[in-house]
């Protein structure tokens, strides 16, 4: 075939709400050919999922679809009765959903999900039905395929739902894969498989719609990229080119808000916080280069070298640097060497020694979440604890929180015994040792305003106008106003709720705060702002930070120390430079090596590491 | 009857759904069951304003349908019908509110000591509850009638007995709810004292919810107070009730069927009312539409 | 041991908690009864028995002797299954309760049948289609709203008395078994259309409902072989409370079609105090609803994997 497999152009999306319409995709187009990768990327709401779905006809309920053109193997979908769209779909077109755990029915075994789509098109019925399922699970790579068919979803790992998803994606042979988000919920090593699985069946001349909101994924599988922001392409091109030069500033933006694994380390790069502009480009309001003519008119798109395209009156045009608010210094100058700034002294906060714990699995054995690790947090230091699911670092949070005690060893707080002492005793001293978690609003009280939540940290002589100067001057240290006082944090973004989260950590004056994947729930700008915050709270008050999270870049940026563990155990602890550049345990060489680069390119892809780093179940 | 409510509420989701729910305009269903919620209590308070005598019998006037003079029709004694709906306002309204209210408290108290007294007083508080609601409300209710006999008070008693241990259970979920949640966690943290965490976090966020299902109950045990008195064991003759009313109308069936009609359209509407208003407040406070 | 024949050994001690804690909470009523219980035995407070007679009471039920002492014979009565003499009837209580048992059970079951099956067929066709739904919401709002004993008035009234369709009195034919069922099953079946309605709809939003139709799959093929197994769990959810109102409401149904039954006898006991039968009726429902939650928990986990121990 010699024309684009796919092609979509002047799409809209929108659906009628009671407050009105709600314009979820204007005027996106793409052109996608066999063999080929295209990687839609965007943040949360920016349209990309609802734009693939349009070509399976399952944009939503109520959704209205109007397109210029609207084309799939040559026919006009446009024109499609639902009997016509039931045969596209699972046929010609295979979709893979992010979280296997919910995209697969969790009461159905894994081999009728599997099958569902033979059986559906009428392509295989009894034993060669069975036969083709396993068939399909071994080309997935799932191990033991004739088990794992007759098991339900909840009894496969992450990684092996995964796979048996996109198996049943590619059941009938579809000419074209839609992965939406298809790695989000996996750890590294096993993202990596998936992705190469996914490439696999693009070099076999699959074409392959990637959704993602990661670059560095994106840069690893796509010959193609095009970047959506609220609703709109803003740009399109080949992948090498856009991520080494974008062209529009949310690209710009998108990429320098990336916690990569090359290059220097920079202090963060925040983006202002700001909603879609309502009028003109929808990044107005958020770009440091908008004008009048940005905020009044949308441009269209232009051509801008070779197979790109872009939708901006300035592309390409070297951004001044954005600042958050004026009174805010949260963003400090470009390049800021973040360890050269702040000397971490030798003196011990916490000192974990040998700690130990098991938990009962709800089948009655014993499973130990965490086994001898023993490390320590120096003052003013910010120590990584990197590692995948089920590596025991959240259950080593909790032990050094003193939410639960250690079946062994002991953990010291200013080297007095902090696990092990009765609650009573403990509790004076829980205002040293303070925790900013994944998920803010919940764990804020519902009824609580922004106010009565981060006053709660604050000693209980302080009443009144005092009290709420106290917070108003917290809330200012991390970058909100007085404003929201009296808000109810439900209504606050993702972004300010966790900023109200990190004020409340800050009242009561902490020496350590522990931040369990502060930032892993957060679209990618608006990570980088939070990082840079923790960054300069850090470099200001001195407060040692233990991070953990599962992103090895994140970690980089913020840490002068990390400590891998896997299994409950530290595998390797050092500086930050000497562990990520000259890793020396062969797990940490594994995890580095399955993190996907924003820079390796594709062509350089990381061959998938040779261990299996999970069970298989 | 309502369903007794047993998913633990989400107070997080809920004020995040709150958070994102457009203001609300009035609407006519709320209104309308606002209004006829009023005239139900004005009926109950002060019946002698909107119609006299329930209880004034002529014979030669039995049986009539609804017509002038008695809007609702007579009963086989020549009773006014409209007038005993009116009178029977409040016993009904007093079994339903009542019992809600004494078996919300109870079952407060009970669920609290289930989910934060330990294993001991915690464990057998729980096992009690199991223990009752092992047979069905109404069995309870007429058990607890067995032993204290009839009477509109021995009925708000039972139903009390028969309900609270569906709240006690649905409190204790709760309250396991917030103790575990990451806001509690929080506090934990921040060095609170375990009184202050329970008065100013466990407490509010537990309570809250049950007002609101409460609300939602009234209409289960309005039914159940009828219930009582359609089996003779509520407000005894010649007291009007609406459920002792349509045990009457029973019995006259052959001769006016209209007499069956107005005491059950009473109890229907008032239930209706009463779990429109609750869900209302439900919506309200969860921050979605109401159903 | 298997963590299933552990918990259903654990379910069974838990039944048996229930059935003492029911027999002795209603023993307790009985000694709690205002008056002497020997002139309620005797035919109520106001009867002038002579004290004769009253003697004769005394002794033949053991009054005499200490509460403890009686609870002791109570208790080794019902271990051997025998839950005593009426007060009133003159018969044992096991008796009465056997005899009686037959209606209760068929006007139960019709219900249940009527109204597990009404309410997944309603529930099926109007799942996530707004016209459909807004019609049967009303409907399901007001069978809710509505006491099962005027509906069954109601019913009398119509097709009994005006177009004697049906038997007025209840005659132990099939025919005198439709009104009141229907009358039993409309309350009930508005709830679980209700739970059913939610349930599929909250599995058609599901992510693997979208898988499903991206496969290619038929609306039908997605509601029947995906969306109704995960409405079944709330529904399960429910049957043990929808089951116990189904009997309880058989009480008042049964009184208002004047039919034969335990509803009718437990009325006729709760009103003459006679504690006897009320005792038996109170421990045999308290055993048959600890059995029945039994049988749903097994069901639950035969339609949900995930509630299934994990193999050893």
């Amino acid at each position: 075939m010699s024309g684009p497999l796919a092609e979509v152009a002047g799409l809209s999306v929108e659906f009628p709400t009671r407050r009105g319409v709600v314009r979820a995709v204007r005027d996106a187009g793409f052109a996608l050919h066999a063999g080929e990768c295209l990687a839609v990327v965007g943040e949360s709401g920016s349209g990309k999922s609802v734009t693939a779905r349009t070509l399976l006809g399952l944009a939503g309920p109520g959704a209205r679809v109007r397109a210029d053109t609207l084309s799939f193997e040559g026919r006009d979908l446009r024109a499609l009765t639902p009997r016509e769209w039931r045969r596209l779909r699972g046929r010609r077109i295979g979709y893979v959903l992010q979280d296997a755990l919910t995209s697969l029915d969790p009461l159905r075994r894994v081999g009728d999900e599997v099958a569902e789509p033979l059986e559906v098109h009428g392509l295989a019925t009894g034993d060669d039905l069975d036969d083709q399922v396993v068939a399909l699970l071994a080309e997935a790579g799932v191990p033991d395929p004739e088990t794992r068919f007759l098991q339900y979803p909840h009894e496969l790992s992450g990684g092996l739902r995964q796979r048996a998803l996109i198996a049943s994606a590619i059941a009938a042979r579809p000419s074209l894969l839609i992965a939406d988000e298809p790695t989000t919920a996996l750890d590294v090593t096993v993202q990596a498989q998936v992705l190469d699985l996914l490439d696999a069946r693009r070099r076999d001349g699959t074409a392959v719609l990637l959704i993602s909101h990661d670059l560095a994924v994106v840069a690893r599988m796509a010959d193609r990229v095009t970047i959506m922001y609220g609703g709109l392409v803003v740009e399109e091109g080949p992948a090498a080119d856009l991520l080494s030069s974008p062209a529009h500033p949310y690209a710009a933006d998108l990429l320098a808000a990336v916690p990569d694994l090359d290059g220097p380390v920079r202090e963060p790069r925040a983006v202002r916080p700001a909603p879609a502009s309502p009028s003109g480009c929808p990044y107005a309001s958020r770009c440091g280069l908008a004008d009048d003519r940005c905020r009044g008119e949308l441009p269209p798109p232009v051509p801008y070298g070779p197979g790109r395209t872009v939708r901006c009156f300035h592309p390409g045009e070297d951004a001044p640097r954005p600042t958050a608010r004026p009174a805010v210094p949260d963003v400090a100058p470009d390049v800021v060497p973040v360890r050269a700034s702040t000397v971490a002294s030798e003196r011990a906060v916490v000192s974990v020694r040998g700690i130990a714990k098991r938990f009962r699995s709800p089948g009655g054995s014993w499973r130990r979440a965490v086994d001898g690790v023993s490390f320590e947090l120096r003052a003013g230091e910010a120590l990584g604890l990197v590692g995948e699911s089920g590596s025991g670092k959240s259950t080593t949070a909790r032990i050094v929180l003193a939410e639960i005690a250690p079946d062994a060893g002991e953990v010291l707080l200013d080297g007095e015994a902090w696990s092990g002492v009765r609650e009573r005793e403990r509790r004076p001293r829980r205002s040293r040792i303070q925790l900013v978690d994944q998920d803010p609003l919940s764990s804020f009280d519902p009824r609580f305003t922004v106010e009565r939540v981060v006053g709660e940290g604050l000693p209980r002589g302080l009443t009144g106008a005092r009290r709420r100067e106290r917070v108003a001057a917290l809330l200012g240290e991390v970058g909100l106003g007085p404003e929201i006082l009296d808000r109810l944090p439900a209504r606050l973004s993702g972004g300010q709720r966790q900023r109200v989260a990190i004020a409340r950590a800050l009242a009561p004056g902490p020496e350590v705060i522990v931040c369990d994947e502060p930032v892993s729930a957060l679209d990618v700008t608006v990570q980088a702002q939070i990082l840079a915050l923790l960054a300069r709270l850090r470099r200001e008050s001195g407060v040692s930070l233990l991070f953990i999270s599962h992103d090895v870049g994140v970690v980089r940026q913020v840490c002068d120390r990390v400590a891998v563990m896997k299994d409950g155990s530290l595998v390797e602890i050092g500086g930050v430079a000497a562990v990520l550049g000259a890793p020396r345990a062969p797990y940490t060489r594994a995890l580095l090596a399955a993190v996907p680069r924003l820079h390796a390119g594709r062509r350089a892809a990381v061959p998938a590491p040779a261990m299996d780093l999970k069970g298989p179940t | 009857m309502t369903a007794p409510t047993t998913a633990p509420y989400d107070p997080v989701r809920a004020a995040e759904a709150r958070s994102r729910a457009p203001r609300r305009q009035l609407r006519p269903g709320p209104v309308l069951a606002a209004a006829f919620l009023v005239l139900v209590c004005a009926a109950a308070a002060f019946p002698g304003l909107l119609a006299h005598a329930p209880d004034q019998v002529d014979p030669a006037a039995a049986l009539r349908g609804p017509g002038a003079g008695h809007l609702f029709g007579t009963d086989e004694l020549g009773r006014d019908v409209l007038a005993r709906i009116v009178y029977g306002a409040r016993p009904s309204l007093l079994v339903g509110a009542g019992s809600t209210l004494l078996a919300g408290l109870a079952g407060a108290a009970w669920g609290l000591l289930g989910a934060l007294g330990g294993r001991m007083a915690g464990g057998a508080a729980m096992r009690a509850a199991d223990v009752l609601l092992a047979f069905p409300a109404i069995l309870m209710a007429l058990l607890v009638v067995a032993v204290i006999g009839p009477g509109t008070r021995n009925a708000v008693l039972a139903i009390t007995v028969a309900l609270a241990p569906g709240f006690a259970r649905v409190v204790r979920v709760q309250a396991l709810v917030v103790r575990g949640s990451p806001y509690v966690r929080a506090a934990v943290n921040l060095g609170l004292p375990p009184v202050r965490i329970l008065t100013r976090h466990i407490v509010p966020n537990v309570v809250a919810p049950l007002l609101v299902l409460a609300t939602v109950n009234v209409g289960t045990a309005i039914i159940a107070g009828a219930s009582l008195s359609f089996l003779g064991l509520g407000p005894q003759p010649p007291d009007p009730e609406w459920g002792a009313m349509l045990a009457q109308a029973r019995d006259y069936l052959d001769a006016s069927w209209t007499l069956a009609l107005f005491p059950g359209a009473a109890i229907t509407l008032t239930v209706m009312s009463a779990t429109v208003a609750g869900r209302a407040l439900q919506a309200r406070y969860e921050g979605r539409d109401a159903a | 041991m298997p963590s299933l024949a552990r918990r259903l050994l654990r379910r069974l001690a838990l039944t048996l908690v229930a059935v003492w804690g029911a027999a002795t909470l209603a023993f307790a009523g009985m000694r709690l009864v205002p008056g002497d219980p020997a002139r309620v035995i005797a035919g109520g407070v106001q009867a002038n028995a002579t004290p004769e007679v009253l003697d004769a009471i005394r002794d033949q039920y053991g009054l005499r002797e200490p509460v403890l002492v009686q609870y002791g014979v109570f208790a080794g009565r019902l271990l051997r299954g025998d839950l005593g003499g009426s007060y009133q009837l003159n018969q044992p209580v096991s008796g009465v309760i056997l005899d009686q048992l037959g209606p209760t059970v068929a006007l139960a079951a019709g219900a249940a049948a009527l109204g597990f099956t009404l309410a997944v067929a309603v529930a099926l066709v109007t799942a996530g289609r707004p016209h459909g739904r807004a019609v049967s919401r009303a409907l399901e709002f007001g069978s809710i709203s509505t006491p099962n004993f005027w509906i069954g008035v109601l019913l009398l009234a119509v097709f009994s008395f005006r177009l004697h369709w049906f038997p007025v009195i209840g005659d132990g034919g099939l025919r005198s078994l439709v009104l009141p069922s229907v009358a039993l099953a409309l309350p009930i079946a508005g709830v679980l259309a209700q739970v059913t309605r939610e349930g599929l709809e909250r599995a058609l939003d599901q992510p693997f409902a979208v898988t499903a139709r991206a496969r290619g799959a038929t609306e039908n093929r997605i509601r029947l072989r995906h969306a109704l197994r995960h409405a079944a769990l709330p529904v399960l959810t429910l049957s043990g409370w929808a089951l116990g109102e189904l009997l309880a409401g058989a009480v008042v149904v049964e009184t208002v079609f004047a039919r034969q039954g335990l509803g009718h006898v437990v009325v006729a006991a709760v009103r003459g105090r006679d504690f006897p039968v009320v005792t038996g009726v109170v421990v045999l429902s308290a055993l048959t609803f600890s059995l029945i939650n039994i049988v749903l928990d097994l069901l639950y986990r035969l339609v949900d994997p995930r509630m299934r121990p994990e193999p050893a």
